[in-house]
């Protein structure tokens, strides 16, 4: 569904991504995984066109999106879920969902907002509620729902667990879950590597912008490379 | 903290003499070809003492005198009442604006010549507002240069009179138009910048434009500005003494009443009044559509627009076409208003004005800017009295306003968009 072929990514002069290759098939869950800086976030901003690779191709459902405009690649079919939430804080939570869905019809909102209130009953309570003054839990809700307002193929997640108590982390989980029963394709990068590879279908490790290890989550967490530096031994 | 607050305002007190002790107090006179330096008179320098002194005395009791400034609201009977529920606010500020609307249509007739004239330069500045606040309020673009739309309208009308013998319900959408073509070409460029840098790049756009209209000078006239721009007319009916248009008639003698240089000034009154009234409704709508809530999200968060598909690009251009589109409707209003127009009225102070409004009347607000731009149009033109100091007084009055509503006179209350369900 998803292909990278060595890929490059620079910022200015300063290369982020050495030559990337990751395939996401349809309908699994493939997470990815790194230390700080490692080049996770460039590498899924990459697939959204921005910053656009340097090098290499970057193909989508079998079109090929590596010089395509931002907007463009975000309207087909592929919705992302940004580092740190990015929520419209002085838009309501309707609003903020309303937003996600701006290029579907009506009938079609409104049955993608009752889909995603279904997901996430919390949002529904909080529907006129100013998304800026909800809770980090309830915030990182309202982005994965404003995300599916777009019904997407494919939802690409950066960090979603990022500053959430364990509890709410495990609902977040839970859900992604979800989401690939319906057949949502799910590319997630996370810190919290033992949930990520847990779930996942199959995972890769990022180093300083080279995939280092791939392989099926499970395996990926019996590697002892992997829980030396990812699980914390 | 005393100490500190003594050392600060002793330093200020300072800092006022440096700076005006030489400004006031010496005079250049010229005595034959050479000029030579005086000082000035005893009174002015015990004004610039006493200037010292009050500005040492404010900065010692600031916090105090700043504390009670900030408690006024308290005395606002306004202040504490509960926020109302959207949609009883909505009729009732619907309602109030109707009544505001019929008001303004039965005033002109009852009141004296110059009110009704600066009752319209007043509603030019309303529309000017209301549309620097979609670019600013909105989409939160900080567009310094906003005054050259208005130039581009005033001089499409004037140019296209004085070449075409074009009437002013002609120029009206294509001075619009026009306007709108600018912002779209120069929203081109500034596209990538935010914050200051877009606010100096659309400075030095908007003295571009009136330092070329003020050089072109075989086209425009340059300085001298190009006059005898003619009056609107009313289905071919003309408002001066004499026809000046062939297969026009006079207003006056079509209704066979004596003729009044008021009529004119009215019918000009009731032209602002109603683009007025349109900007402010068109823009009221465009902001519960989408385009709407996209130069909302842009400004809210750019990256996260981005991320759901919106085209920063369509987004930021469509705000500045469409603000420079009712900034060129005022234009075409008020060179039909002077007669007259010239490069020097659209300098910079001119944008700065209006963006006061927007920030003065609270960002957004369409209340608030309709507000602000009555009280920053009429409160100098009140102060005419005390004539050098207009615009000192205009200065402290914003000072102050800004201390005691920093968000606006009326603060931007967002109309939450609900999905209608069939139950
Ligand atoms: N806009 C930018 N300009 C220049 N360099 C950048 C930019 N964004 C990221 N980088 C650099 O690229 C490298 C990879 O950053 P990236 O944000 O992709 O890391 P990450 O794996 O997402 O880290 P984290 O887990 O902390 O989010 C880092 O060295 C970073 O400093
Ligand atoms: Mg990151």
């Amino acid at each position: 569904m998803l292909v990278l072929e060595d890929v490059h990514t620079h910022y200015g002069k300063i290369e982020a991504l050495h030559g990337v290759s990751v395939e996401v098939e349809k309908g699994e869950i493939v997470s990815l995984i790194g230390a700080n800086g490692a080049g996770k976030t460039t590498l899924l901003m990459t697939v959204c066109g921005n910053p656009q690779a340097t090098s290499g191709r970057v193909i989508f459902q079998g079109r090929d999106i590596t010089r395509e405009m931002t907007s463009n690649i975000m309207r087909s079919g592929i919705a992302i879920v940004p580092e740190g939430r990015r929520v419209f804080s002085g838009l309501t939570v309707e609003e903020n969902l309303h937003m996600g869905g701006f290029f579907n019809t009506k009938p079609e909102i409104r049955k993608s907002q009752d889909h995603v209130y279904e997901l996430f009953p919390r949002l529904k309570e909080r529907e006129h509620q100013r998304a800026g003054t909800m809770s980090g839990g309830e915030q990182q809700m309202l982005a994965i729902g404003r995300a599916l307002m777009s019904r997407p193929n494919m939802i690409i997640l950066d960090e979603p667990s990022l500053g959430l108590a364990p509890l709410v982390i495990k609902q977040i989980f839970e859900i992604i879950g979800k989401l690939r029963e319906e057949g949502i394709t799910v590319f997630l990068v996370e810190q919290n590597a033992h949930q990520a590879l847990n779930l996942a279908d199959r995972g890769y490790v990022l180093e300083t912008g080279r995939i280092r290890l791939h392989d099926t989550g499970k395996n990926l967490l019996a590697n002892p490379d992997v829980q030396n530096a990812y699980l914390g031994g | 903290m005393a100490a500190h607050n003594l050392k600060h305002a002793l330093f200020c007190a300072i800092i006022t003499l440096v700076i005006s002790y030489p400004i006031l107090g010496f005079n250049l006179e010229s005595e034959g070809t050479s000029i030579i330096l005086e000082g000035a008179g005893a009174t002015t320098i015990l004004g610039v003492l006493l200037a010292a002194v009050i500005v040492f005395l404010f900065q010692l009791f600031r916090d105090s005198v700043m504390g009670s400034l900030r408690q006024l609201p308290a005395i606002n009977p306004l202040a504490n009442r509960k926020p109302m529920e959207q949609s009883k606010r909505l009729r009732l500020e619907s309602t109030l604006l109707t009544l505001m609307i019929i008001g303004a249509l039965i005033w002109p007739f009852l009141a004296s010549r110059g009110a009704v004239d600066l009752a319209t330069l007043v509603l030019i500045y309303i529309m000017l507002a209301l549309g620097l606040n979609v670019v600013v309020g909105l989409a939160g673009l900080l567009d310094l240069g906003y005054v050259a739309f208005y130039a581009v309208g005033a001089y499409t009308f004037a140019l296209l009179s004085q070449y075409y013998g074009v009437s002013f319900w002609f120029a009206l959408p294509i001075g619009a138009l026009l306007a709108a073509l600018f912002g779209l070409v120069l929203g081109f460029p500034v596209l990538r910048l935010r914050g200051d840098y877009l606010a100096i790049v659309t400075l030095g756009f908007g003295e571009i434009i009136r330092i070329l209209l003020n050089n072109m000078t075989s086209l425009t006239g340059g300085p001298n500005g190009i006059g005898g721009i003619p009056d609107p007319t009313l289905f071919g009916m003309e408002f001066g003494r004499r026809v000046k248009e062939e297969g026009n008639t006079s207003f006056h003698e079509t209704f066979g009443i004596a003729y009044s240089g008021e009529h004119k000034v009215i019918f000009l009154y009731l032209i602002a009044l109603v683009l007025a009234v349109i900007t402010a409704v068109a823009i009221r709508r465009l902001m519960r559509m989408p385009v709407g809530r996209a130069w909302e999200a842009l400004r809210e968060d750019e990256i996260a627009a981005k991320s759901l598909g919106l085209s920063r690009t369509a987004v930021k251009l469509s705000a500045f076409t469409i603000g420079a589109f009712f900034a060129g409707f005022a234009g075409t209003v008020f060179a039909s208003k002077q007669g007259f127009i010239s490069p020097e009225s659209f300098v910079f102070l001119e944008s700065a004005i209006i963006l006061a409004i927007v920030v003065l009347g609270g960002m957004g607000s369409q209340m608030g800017v309709i507000l602000a731009a009555i009280a920053v149009t009429i409160l100098p033109e009140l102060a005419r009295e005390f004539s050098e100091y207009r615009m000192l007084i205009f200065g402290a009055a914003m000072v102050l306003m800004m201390v005691w509503r920093p968000q606006g006179l009326m603060p931007m209350r967002r109309i939450h968009i609900e999905l209608k369900r069939q139950e």
